[in-house]
């Protein structure tokens, strides 16, 4: 029997929303472990969990806690996609429309969850005045 | 020996969508379980949007962010039995969903019997432990530990 040679990744949309799907849940999952982790601290002392916390609230640490909400959120959205691909009977048709609008949605919350998530640390890195 | 030309035939065979089988289940031990882990990716993905998304904005976002998170701030919120309620459903549901997707993907890319075995036990044993941890911290909390 002559097997169909060649691949299933087909590029594009389809499989580029696939694959930072898979990404983002990666990350969400190693996030999700020290999470559990680190709230466990609560369990020690009052104060091992505070100073855990006071690293949440660094620059660096901050700037990552952009790029988790921007994956789950990410994560989420395209999750909702999938579901619609499996349960909407115009969802396969309409699959690449709804990576346009999972990533236009992504952006417009971005854009103001970042600045509400990084103004102190600007505020605390070069004086800013709001 | 049958059992295994099968498994080397369909590592290499692409069959075409939707293929009928005689038997769905990988395992074939009578069980859908690949059915019913499909379906709770989707129902415990659907509550996860709500339960995560809440968590993060209120964690992040809101009033404050993370800047005004410590023990206090805990405890006041789990001095509720809704806040505990809803971080418990979050822990098990997206450790679950985190486990089963990274099993997935353990199967789809580690090739040898005997990695993918191992990683897997592994993914079990700190889901596993991860889940008690985070059950216990919610259920055995003490506020008075500051005394």
């Amino acid at each position: 029997m002559q097997a169909p040679a060649g691949t299933l990744y087909r590029g594009r949309e389809g499989m580029w929303s696939w694959v930072a799907h898979r990404v983002t849940g990666v990350l969400i999952f190693f996030f999700l472990f020290a999470h559990v982790l680190d709230t466990a601290l609560v369990r020690v002392s009052p104060d091992s969990y505070n100073r855990i916390m006071d690293t949440y609230k660094t620059p660096l640490v901050n700037l990552m806690e952009v790029g988790l909400v921007g994956a789950v959120l990410f994560h989420a959205l395209n999750g909702i996609r999938v579901m619609l691909i499996d349960f909407w009977a115009k969802g396969t048709r309409y699959q690449k429309q709804m990576t346009y609008v999972v990533v236009a949605v992504l952006l417009l919350v971005m854009v103001p969850a970042t600045y509400r998530m990084t103004a102190h640390t600007f505020a605390a890195l070069f004086g800013s005045t709001t | 020996m049958t059992a295994v030309t099968e498994t080397q035939q369909d590592r290499l065979v692409i069959e075409a969508p939707r293929t009928r089988k005689k038997r769905p289940s990988q395992s074939g031990r009578g069980t859908n379980f690949e059915m019913y882990a499909w379906i709770f990716m989707r129902m415990s993905g659907l509550l996860l949007v709500f339960l995560v998304l809440g968590h993060l904005s209120i964690m992040l976002l809101l009033d404050g962010g993370v800047q005004r998170i410590n023990f206090g701030f805990v405890a006041g919120r789990w001095a509720s039995p809704f806040w505990r309620t809803w971080d418990l459903m979050q822990l098990w549901l997206a450790q679950l969903h985190g486990t089963n997707g990274l099993r997935v993907i353990i199967n789809d890319y580690a090739e040898r019997d005997g990695t993918r075995f191992w990683l897997k036990m592994l993914l079990y044993t700190s889901s596993f432990l991860v889940l008690v941890l985070g059950t216990l911290v919610i259920f055995t909390f003490d506020p008075d530990l500051a005394g």
